[in-house]
């Protein structure tokens, strides 16, 4: 009934997520782990960092920036999309945070294949320092965060009078952001790193 | 139906996107209707309840602050007791009678969200409906407004900050009596700008500036600030005063909600008197 490339619905789809995540050194149990450290990092402390009055580091990004890199696209603009509902729900933000991040998560796979394929590996590699090196993984990150800082203080103040203002604090909390999630990523990786040994 | 599944199949990654995205648009657009928006702010239980956690932890932190303020804001209304007052004539006696008639009355309560970083920054109080709080009513410390009562539900309040662009307050400058709306431009949140100072009023660095009470909201002389800089910008022909808070809104815990109970009869006059606006 169908043709070669059109599979069938239903648990196929969720054992290619399920298969994608195997073939990765994270596990599901991992990644919860990870999503719920984030969610109390952000939610408790670095929402009420206040560097030079209004940057705040929105350090969840990196849950997006980490996933493994074959995980099927609907499972990622699901996560991101519930990834960002929670941060609005405790941000006190309506959608504004579920936009952006979903909005980061489309550009995900097209950015990580732009950073890989000039390299030797393939655009399978998990995003890590390890993988496909410092430079990659920080233009990788650094686009990523632009995009998504974009969408959410757009999004935040949307006035034409206040624009060089909002592009200041898009600038100046990219800046932090990235900071944060380049440290992020090294850290994870020392842990994981460690463990293996 | 084969080719539409395809189809479907082929660009899944896209419409999943789009669907998602314009959902997460529809939320965003309820941001007009705060009724409806409500359930997605921190005064729905869950997510109250954990901020109403970790209120309590952080004030932990602020208490030598707050009696400090307590104390401060003791002394001034023990100052105003009749017994600090000797009576210049014997004949004269203070009446309380049917001429002095109520018109604020305050609610404490405690904030249990607050920011400052964003354009637009809300806080949540820990009381609602069923302590008599309705929207529309004033926020306000000692020390300066705080807010505007946007919405409530029945435990919980969500109050447009002064650091609101949607928040605009009447004051007044104290020596002079002269007018104008505060307002937040977003940059420095210790900063607000009161405009519309027409350009004949002397300024004096450090003037105090306090609420006109010309608004139903905020009673009269309540003080909000100081001038530090003031210019007519490009193109207007009123003063633009930068105004500097009394209050930092970043260690705010607890503030009085203000009920103007001659507010209904004032804005029905008002609005009866001029039909037009």
């Amino acid at each position: 009934m169908f043709s070669s490339d059109c599979r069938p619905w239903g648990p196929v789809f969720l054992k290619e997520a399920i298969d994608a995540l195997k073939k990765t050194q994270m596990n599901l149990l991992k990644l919860i782990f990870l999503f719920l450290l984030l969610l109390l990092v952000q939610v408790f402390i670095l929402n009420h960092i206040h560097f030079r009055g209004y940057i705040n580091p929105q350090i969840y990004i990196l849950f997006i920036l980490i996933l493994p890199a074959r995980i099927p696209g609907y499972a990622l603009l699901l996560t991101a999309f519930f990834t960002g509902l929670v941060m609005d729900l405790f941000t006190d933000s309506l959608a504004i945070h579920t936009a952006s991040t979903l909005f980061a998560a489309f550009c995900r796979p097209a950015v990580l294949r732009l950073v890989t394929a000039g390299s030797k590996q393939d655009s399978e590699t998990d995003p890590s320092f390890g993988s496909i090196g410092g430079l990659s993984l920080s233009i990788y990150s650094g686009i990523i965060i632009i995009l998504h800082h974009s969408m959410l203080f757009f999004l935040e103040i949307f006035r034409f009078t206040e624009i060089a203002q909002t592009l200041s604090r898009i600038f100046q909390s990219a800046i932090i952001t990235f900071i944060f999630v380049i440290i992020g990523f090294a850290l994870l990786e020392k842990r994981a790193g460690s463990q293996s040994r | 139906m084969r080719n539409l599944l395809q189809f479907i199949y082929r660009y899944h990654f896209f419409l999943l996107f789009v669907l998602l995205f314009t959902l997460a648009m529809v939320l965003n657009a309820s941001r007009q209707h705060y009724k409806q928006a409500f359930i997605w702010h921190s005064a729905n239980t869950f997510s109250a309840t954990l901020f109403q956690v970790r209120a309590n932890l952080a004030s932990y932190f602020h208490l030598r602050h707050v009696n400090q303020r307590l104390l401060e804001e003791n002394a001034k209304l023990l100052d105003r007791l009749e017994e600090n007052f000797v009576v210049a004539e014997d004949t004269t006696r203070i009446y309380y009678d049917s001429l002095s008639q109520r018109r604020y009355t305050y609610t404490h309560a405690d904030i249990i969200q607050n920011s400052v970083t964003r354009r637009n920054n809300h806080i949540t109080l820990n009381k609602g409906r069923d302590h008599g709080v309705l929207p529309d009513m004033g926020v306000i410390t000692p020390y300066g407004v705080v807010g505007v009562v946007k919405a409530v539900s029945s435990n919980f309040s969500l109050v447009n900050s002064l650091l609101h662009s949607e928040t605009m307050v009447s004051v007044k400058i104290e020596k002079n009596g002269h007018i104008g709306s505060l307002q937040w431009n977003g940059e420095n949140y210790r900063i607000v700008e009161m405009a519309y100072i027409p350009p004949h009023v002397e300024l004096e660095e450090g003037d105090t500036v306090v609420t006109s009470g010309f608004s139903t909201i905020f009673p009269e002389n309540i003080p909000v600030g100081e001038i530090i800089d003031w210019k007519i910008r490009r193109g207007e022909t009123f003063y633009t005063a930068k105004v500097k808070l009394h209050l930092d809104f970043n260690n705010l815990a607890h503030v009085y909600i203000v009920k103007n109970l001659m507010q209904e009869e004032q804005e029905e006059l008002e609005n009866h008197a001029s039909p037009d606006i």
